[in-house]
């Protein structure tokens, strides 16, 4: 149990909307700790620190949209996730992905077009660091619109509904962006699946 | 395969591969029921590409979902003084 847990959070947030400094203080030192360490897993030590603040600033800047019934720290954690995210791709000099080049595709009898990928029957791919890592790159690369929607999803734990009322768009149309987002992340995916060693590592792992 | 398929494409109950894409998030989901879920199952047997798809798309989804969903550091520590400030600082001087 932490600190966190024993904040009133229904009262900090109502002052963090009303624009108190104390509130935000409180904010900070409260959940930092832990963001810090979300953020060091994906961009390292060097840069952990310049993520926290880029997430408490968009924090404080969205906190009108924050919905009431959520809780405050997997809210948080979604958005120094996505701004580390964001972090990792940018050193890497990387381009956002287009979606639309990664959907799957069609022949004009409605056939699907697809080399057949052998699924690795590796259940723990998880474990791997190197996995992780592909794993986090190909979420960087999503473009944000369909980064976002997979954190509010699989980390945030939203179901379509609650994040299509945070984003303001339909049910239907936050279906549509999440289908696509897991169509394209399984593409990116899709080097780890088949097993292909990674560029730079040798297959002894 | 494809003249076969298209041949069956031609059936009633056959969805298309890409009628099976529109709605497989809902299938995933648990929201296609009675004649939809018997027709989607019912490519699914016929169709190898859309089953290798889907377990490719279903395990994309759960490595990028476990991913996230790391256990949080059980004891992250405290966020050290300095970056305290330097982030009040940054939302003061946002705010002028
Ligand atoms: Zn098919």
């Amino acid at each position: 149990m932490n600190v966190t847990s024993v904040i009133d959070e229904a009262a900090l947030v109502d002052a963090l909307r009303a624009g108190s400094d104390d509130a935000f203080a409180q904010l900070v030192r409260s959940y930092g700790g832990r963001m810090l360490a979300v953020a060091r897993r994906i961009v390292g030590e060097d840069e952990a620190g310049d993520c926290v603040q880029e997430a408490f600033l968009q924090a404080f800047r969205k906190i009108g949209a924050f919905r009431g019934d959520a809780k405050l720290a997997t809210w948080l954690h979604r958005i120094v996730v996505n701004a580390a995210l964001t972090r990792r791709r940018r050193r890497q000099r990387r381009p956002e992905v287009s979606l639309d080049s990664l959907m799957p595709v069609f022949d004009d009898l409605g056939c699907r077009v697809e080399p057949s990928l052998p699924l690795l029957d590796a259940p723990d791919l998880a474990a791997s660091a190197e996995v992780r890592s592909q794993v986090l790159d190909a979420l960087g690369q999503l473009p944000e619109d369909a980064r976002q929607i997979i954190l509010m999803r699989d980390l945030q734990g939203l179901d379509t509904a609650e994040a299509a009322a945070e984003l303001g768009i339909s049910d239907g149309a936050a279906k549509v962006r999440l289908h696509r987002a897991r169509a394209a992340l399984k593409r990116l995916l899709e080097p780890v699946f088949g097993g292909e060693p990674a560029p730079g590592t040798g297959d002894d792992g | 395969m494809r003249k076969i398929k298209a041949a069956m494409a031609k059936m009633p109950m056959m969805l298309t591969c890409g009628e099976v894409e529109a709605v497989l998030l809902d299938y995933i989901e648990g929201r296609l029921s009675g004649y939809a879920r018997f027709k989607f199952e019912l490519h699914l047997k016929v169709c190898r590409e859309c089953r290798d798809y889907l377990a490719a798309y279903r395990q994309a989804a759960a490595l990028g979902a476990e991913v996230l969903g790391a256990p949080d550091d059980p004891a992250p520590g405290d966020i050290p003084e300095e970056l305290v400030t330097a982030i009040l600082a940054a939302r003061d001087a946002e705010n002028r």
